[in-house]
């Protein structure tokens, strides 16, 4: 058994998928870049913000004020380096670097799919996704191979399968699959639109495309997988994401998505795919590759196996970490990133600092506007992280300013999912007693529901 | 092999449906959290329209006349008489501002009515400086703390100690005739501000606002909602008490930030008026009269909202009963109450606050209302 999956795995394959995965992924990356820098988002993000919000254990990545714009460059000519194939190796490493570096600056601003462009950029480091119609093969014949081991194809496909198939799994909850929570907010919201606008007002409506999001998300693995659902499955990809697209401001994540899906596709397709790109960029000459990369056990392909290996169960467990938290994940959102749980909460709140100088009993309110973004505060009105890392900014501030020892308190509520709002943060903790950790929160309020489901 | 899983899709296709079916004949079990949203924005916005903003609009304009004869009277002959006449009629017209400036929706949004009209405190060495120099144009927004009614509770009241001494700025001041120009420019702004805010409303806007009945984010609802609740946390609450009472300042009190400065015992009755003005709007209260038409209290009534066993609206209007307990057992001098017991003024500070928990997060969230902001992509 175990030979036979080792033999699958290494069984060549045509290098077309991954060449064209490469190039598709290379192009948006590029796009994507672009359109940050010019919707002037370094500027609001990472320059104009007096405080970031960092990740646990990534304190020391600090942004690097005006030269952040470098690290965006940097991104830039690195994604063109994998579309073109050129210095393929080193461009993946300086992607995976300085997209995620970008990322690692401020929390504020986590999004599912930036993560997943991440993972993707990780993974390319290791796969030779150059080896076929690209300047490096062009370059240098040696490089280049026709057909390469499957598990090349497989990482893609197996990380794509991950993403789709637990985010399926975060929606198989009560709130999402009973109650519509919160498509039934949003939706209504978009009830201008035309055409489907009308429906948008129906209540109906909001439980067919909860119901129907979920079974997308769990089946369209499996259904891209065969062979005989595979047309299909891609007809879902580009309605479901087209629509994402139109309803929610995601940016360019439905094209990455419908972009990388195409790696379950015949390598015929992407052979077909390739020749169109030859012909349109009038490359004359024959490509090089017609030799086989072939795996052999030497020390490099075993350590790329127990990378993987490591890598994807990693994948599969860290989702699930929530388990090991008592109360309901929603609400403490301990274990929420990373682990693809998209769209599922809808949360209004409500938070105020309050500072109190233990000397003389004063207190006063902070204004957070003074030391935060709008982006930065609705974020901050919902996550217990947070909460507790600005209540140590705002200690170290008062402390600037002439206060030994501050203490502060927050008020704050939260109304999720359309419930009526609860408070969130035990009132009479003194946050600046507290240190964040990987252990369960016990200054967040319990919950006072049940929500069932994943 | 193949041929299995194609079958495969039909069952699939069947499941998928059913499942559909079922879960849409389901909604009528689950009561705690479907929002059956038949509630008819449309008539909720006719009643803002017509029966509380346009007429609150309309006496505003009104109160607003009468303080430009005023002006125009003192303006010919400035004697204590004339100004006695004029300090009236600002007073009215600043207590009747109280009920129009939560409204920064459309014409008034675009003029920019509340920051030229009502930015406080005044800059009085702007003022001086404006009068002293005759080279001034009030359309600059930069000049809108130089203008409204804080320049003219400055001009009236604020020039100096004594009525006496004030009237001589007018009159046998070397610059009286820039002193009087400047009033009655100020008067002047004020007066084609509003025309031009009011004549839109009763012109074209009123039906664009009743017409825009949805819910998307640009709505008439969300839109005006999402000001008033603006209004009342920031330019209600903090403006009227919590800057001043130092709330946001560390601790430090700035009582020269009161609302009327310079005519210190009327900042109580302001922030009155401005409180019952907000709850007359939750309250869908027709303007000058006893009842109440569909409003944000009614909709919540309609969507059956609990909290605690109780009604959210209910809650809502206890808060602001307890809210106008708190501000009614003040100094008419908030600033006289800052400086002899702040303790008072954080305690109704509180009272405010505690209904921005129940506002901005439960009726909110109960009208499936989004708290506006602008940002970059979501997931």
């Amino acid at each position: 058994m175990v030979r036979r999956i080792t033999t699958y795995l290494k069984d060549p394959v045509k290098a077309a998928p991954l060449a064209v995965f490469r190039i598709l992924f290379g192009c948006l990356m590029m796009f994507a870049t672009l359109r940050f820098v010019s919707g002037n988002w370094v500027e609001k993000y990472y320059i104009a913000p007096a405080f970031h919000f960092k990740y646990f254990g990534f304190e020391f990545v600090t942004t690097l004020g005006y030269y952040t714009y470098i690290l965006y460059a940097i991104t830039f000519v690195a994604a063109l380096g994998i579309t073109i194939g050129y210095r393929y190796r080193l461009s993946c490493i300086l992607f995976f670097l300085t997209f995620t570096y970008s990322e690692l600056i401020d929390k504020t601003y986590y999004l599912n799919h930036y993560y997943f462009v991440s993972l993707i950029g990780f993974l390319l480091i290791f796969l030779p996704a150059n080896s076929h119609f690209s300047l490096d093969a062009f370059r240098n014949p040696k490089m280049a191979y026709s057909k390469i081991p499957r598990y090349n194809i497989l990482v893609i496909q197996l990380m794509l399968c991950i993403v789709y198939f637990y985010a399926g799994l975060a929606k198989a909850n009560s709130d999402w699959l009973l109650r519509a929570m919160p498509l039934q907010i949003w939706l209504p919201s978009r009830d201008y639109l035309p055409i489907i606008g009308d429906f948008f007002r129906e209540e109906w409506m909001h439980y067919v495309m909860s119901w129907c999001g979920m079974l997308y998300d769990l089946s369209i693995p499996f259904l891209l997988f065969y062979k005989r659902t595979r047309l299909f499955a891609f007809g879902l990809v580009l309605i479901f994401h087209v629509l994402t697209r139109i309803l929610f401001p995601i940016g360019v994540f439905p094209y990455v998505m419908i972009c990388s899906t195409l790696i379950f596709f015949d390598a015929s397709f992407h052979e077909k795919i390739i020749d169109i790109l030859r012909k349109a960029l009038r490359l004359r000459g024959k490509l090089k590759d017609t030799t086989t990369l072939f795996w052999i056990p030497n020390a490099k392909n075993r350590f790329l196996a127990g990378l993987f290996i490591v890598f994807f169960t990693f994948q599969l467990l860290f989702p699930f970490r929530y388990l090991l938290y008592p109360d309901e994940l929603f609400w403490t959102e301990e274990g929420y990133r990373f682990s693809w749980r998209v769209m599922l909460t809808e949360k209004g709140g409500y938070v105020q600092y309050k500072i109190v100088n233990p000397e003389n009993g004063n207190w006063f309110y902070v204004d957070h506007s003074k030391f935060l973004t709008d982006y930065q505060e609705k974020q901050l009105r919902t996550q217990a992280d947070f909460i507790l890392e600005f209540a140590h900014f705002l200690e170290k501030h008062f402390q600037d300013r002439g206060i030994k020892d501050p203490e502060v308190y927050v008020d704050s509520y939260i109304a999720l999912n359309g419930r009526l709002s609860q408070r969130y943060i035990d009132p009479n903790v003194d946050l600046t007693k507290i240190n964040d950790s990987w252990k369960h929160k016990d200054w967040i309020l319990p919950f006072n529901d049940k929500i069932y489901g994943f | 092999m193949k041929l299995k899983l194609y079958k495969l899709i039909v069952p699939f296709t069947f499941i998928l449906l059913g499942i559909i079916v079922w879960s849409c004949s389901d909604d009528d079990t689950d009561g705690s959290g479907s929002n059956n949203d038949d509630f008819n924005r449309q008539v909720m916005l006719t009643n803002w329209a017509d029966n509380i903003i346009v007429p609150s609009y309309v006496a505003f304009s009104a109160d607003v006349d009468a303080l430009k004869v005023a002006s125009d009277a003192f303006e010919l002959s400035p004697s204590q008489d004339n100004l006695n006449a004029l300090r009236t009629a600002w007073e009215e017209a600043y207590i009747s501002w109280q009920s129009v400036s939560m409204f920064n929706i459309g014409p008034a949004e675009t003029a920019f009515f509340r920051s030229f009209v009502n930015t406080y405190p005044t800059n009085s060495n702007s003022i001086d400086n404006n009068i002293a120099s005759g080279n001034y144009n009030l359309q600059d927004i930069n000049l809108n703390d130089a203008q409204g009614f804080p320049a003219l509770d400055y001009l009236l009241y604020g020039l100096a100690l004594t009525d006496a001494e004030i009237l001589e700025f007018y009159t046998s001041n070397s610059n009286s005739s820039n002193y009087i120009a400047y009033l009655s420019e100020v008067v002047d702004r004020i007066d084609a501000i509003t025309d031009q805010v009011v004549s839109a409303w009763q012109g074209n806007y009123r039906d664009t606002f009743v017409n825009n009945d949805g819910a998307s984010s640009n709505s008439s609802t969300n839109s005006l909602v999402n000001d008033w609740m603006e209004y009342y946390e920031r330019f209600f609450r903090n403006g009227k008490i919590g800057f001043p009472a130092g709330v946001f300042s560390e601790g430090n009190l700035e009582a020269e930030k009161v609302e009327a400065f310079y005519r210190r015992d009327l900042s109580k009755t302001l922030c009155l008026e401005a409180l019952d003005a907000l709850q007359a709007f939750f309250r869908g209260r027709i303007f000058n009269g006893t009842n109440n038409g569909e409003s944000l209290e009614s909709y919540l009534d309609f969507l059956n909202t609990m909290k605690d066993g109780d009604d959210l609206s209910a809650l809502i209007n206890d808060q602001f009963n307890n809210s106008r307990l708190a501000i009614q057992s003040l100094d008419d001098n908030f600033y006289q109450q800052i400086i002899s017991d702040n303790n008072a003024m954080l305690a109704a500070f509180e009272e405010l606050q505690a209904n921005v928990v129940l506002l901005k997060s439960d009726m909110f969230s109960a009208l499936s209302i989004a708290v506006e902001f602008n940002s970059g992509d979501g997931d």
